[in-house]
C-alpha cells in the first residue's frame, strides 16, 4: 500500500482505525541475532492502545448482527484491563452500555480509563487473579441472564477470528514468503490461536510459539500460567508447534530495553515476546544461519504506570 | 501467631489452604517459619535482593515496600497477604 495514502486515511469511525498496525524492525535489542530479522507488530497503535480492540471489536459487531447483543442488554466480561478499555471504547463508539469486572489491584490508570468512556466496574478478590474475575462474572450473570450480554472472551470464537482475520493475515501481506517464526504470548490465548492458524496455512512451514510465564506467581500481567490456570476453552494445546517459558524479569527487563534502545516504551507482556522472540532468532541464526521472526507488542508502557512511593495511601 | 492469605497460584504449596498459620516478630520470620511447613514458598517470594520485584507482600493494607521491607515488624493476630500479579488475557 502507498505509505503516504496509508498514512493520511480517511475514516468514517473510531472502529475502522482497528488493525492494518505497523511492523518494526528490532535492530538492537536482536543483536545477538545478526543474520535474523526480528520485527514488531505494533498492536499499541489501535485506538483504545492495545491488540485487545481487535476481538472486543470484532466479538460485539458478531454479537450485534446475530442478535445477542442488543441496546437494552448490558455488555459484562471480566478483565484485567485491555479488553475492558477495548469494549468501552466500542461500546461508546457503537452506544452500548458496558460493566466490566476486575481484580481490585489492576492500576488504577486502567479503573479511570475505562470509566473514562461511562464504563461502570465491578471489583473481585485481588487474591484469586483473573480466575477470581471469572467467577464472580459467572455468577453475576447467572443471576441476571436477561439482563447482560456476556462476551466471555476466553470462550468466544470471535477472539481468535479478530486474530485469524486480522493480525495473522496482516503480517503475511507484510512479510509474505519472508516470515519463518511466529511468537506470541498466552492470555485467552486469542492472538495466539488465530494468528497461528492463518500463519499455519501458509505454503511454506511458519514455525508459531505460544510464550508462557515461567511460573504460577509470576508478574507479567496479560499473561497467563496454563498449568495453574482455568484453561480457556479457545486454547487448543496442540496448535503451537511450542510452548516457551519466560522468566517474569527476563520479561521485565527486556520491557526496560525496548524503551531504552528501540523507542518502544511497552508493558511487560510486550517485553516477554520479544525476550522469547530473540530466543527464537539466536536459535535460528545457529541452526539455519538466518530468518525472520514476528511477534506482538501488546499495548504501552505507561498503562502500567505505579503510583509513586511518596504515595503512600494508594489503592490499586 | 500471625495468618498469611495465600494466593490461588500458591496454593498447591500449602495443600490448597488459603490462610495458614506461623510464628516470627517480623515478616523475614514469618516467611523462614512458613518455608518449614511449605517447603519451597521463600522461593516464590524471595531472590537474593529481597522481595521479588513482582511479588507484593502486604501487612494488613500496607504494602512492607512502605513499611520496613522485610524487617517491617509483625504481633500475633496480624495478617500478611501475599497479593500476585494480574494473569489477564493476550
Amino acid at each position: 500500500m502507498n505509505r503516504n495514502l496509508f498514512r493520511s486515511r480517511r475514516l468514517s469511525s473510531i472502529l475502522d482505525a482497528v488493525g492494518n498496525t505497523p511492523l518494526v524492525r528490532l535492530e538492537r535489542v536482536a543483536r545477538s541475532a545478526p543474520g535474523v530479522e526480528v520485527y514488531v507488530k505494533l498492536e499499541f497503535c489501535n485506538p483504545g492502545g492495545s491488540v485487545k480492540d481487535r476481538p472486543a471489536k470484532r466479538m460485539m459487531l458478531d454479537a450485534i448482527e446475530d442478535g445477542r447483543l442488543t441496546k437494552d442488554k448490558i455488555l459484562i466480561d471480566s478483565t484485567s484491563g485491555n479488553t475492558g478499555v477495548a469494549y468501552s471504547l466500542v461500546g461508546a463508539a457503537l452506544g452500548y452500555r458496558v460493566a466490566l469486572v476486575m481484580p481490585k489491584n489492576v492500576t488504577k490508570a486502567r479503573k479511570d480509563i475505562t470509566q473514562a468512556f461511562g464504563t461502570e466496574l465491578i471489583f473481585s478478590d485481588p487474591m484469586e487473579g483473573s480466575d477470581g474475575a471469572i467467577r464472580l462474572v459467572r455468577k453475576i450473570v447467572d443471576e441476571n441472564p436477561d439482563k447482560y450480554f456476556y462476551p466471555d472472551q476466553y470462550s468466544n470464537p470471535s477472539n481468535p477470528a479478530a486474530h485469524y482475520h486480522g493480525t495473522g493475515q496482516e503480517i503475511l501481506d507484510a512479510l509474505g514468503d519472508r516470515i519463518t517464526h511466529f511468537v506470541t504470548g498466552l492470555g485467552t490465548s486469542g492472538t495466539a490461536m488465530g494468528t497461528t492458524r492463518r500463519l499455519h496455512e501458509h505454503s511454506r512451514k511458519i514455525y508459531c510459539v505460544a510464550a508462557e510465564p515461567l511460573e504460577a506467581l509470576h508478574g507479567l500481567e496479560g499473561l497467563k500460567h496454563m498449568p495453574s490456570s482455568i484453561v480457556p476453552p479457545i486454547y487448543d494445546k496442540d496448535l503451537p508447534d511450542e510452548i516457551l517459558s519466560v522468566p517474569t524479569e527476563a520479561g521485565w527487563d527486556m520491557s526496560d530495553r525496548l524503551a531504552a534502545e528501540e523507542g518502544l516504551h511497552v508493558g511487560h507482556s510486550t517485553g516477554a515476546n520479544v525476550w522469547a522472540a530473540v530466543k527464537l532468532a539466536e536459535r535460528a541464526q545457529k541452526e539455519q544461519g538466518g530468518g525472520c521472526v514476528v511477534t506482538i507488542a501488546c499495548d504501552r508502557g505507561d498503562r502500567y504506570f505505579a503510583p509513586m512511593k511518596w504515595e503512600k495511601r494508594y489503592t490499586w | 501467631m500471625v495468618t498469611i492469605r495465600i494466593p490461588t497460584p500458591l496454593r498447591t504449596l500449602t495443600g490448597g489452604e488459603e490462610q495458614v498459620k506461623a510464628p516470627g516478630e517480623t515478616v523475614r520470620a514469618v516467611i523462614d517459619a512458613l518455608e518449614k511447613n511449605h517447603p519451597g514458598i521463600k522461593d516464590r517470594l524471595l531472590d537474593e535482593k529481597g522481595v521479588r520485584r513482582f511479588v507484593n507482600l502486604y501487612l494488613g493494607d500496607e504494602d512492607i515496600r512502605f513499611l520496613d521491607g522485610l524487617d517491617t515488624k509483625v504481633k500475633s493476630g496480624d495478617e500478611i497477604s501475599i497479593v500476585p500479579a494480574i494473569a489477564g488475557g493476550a
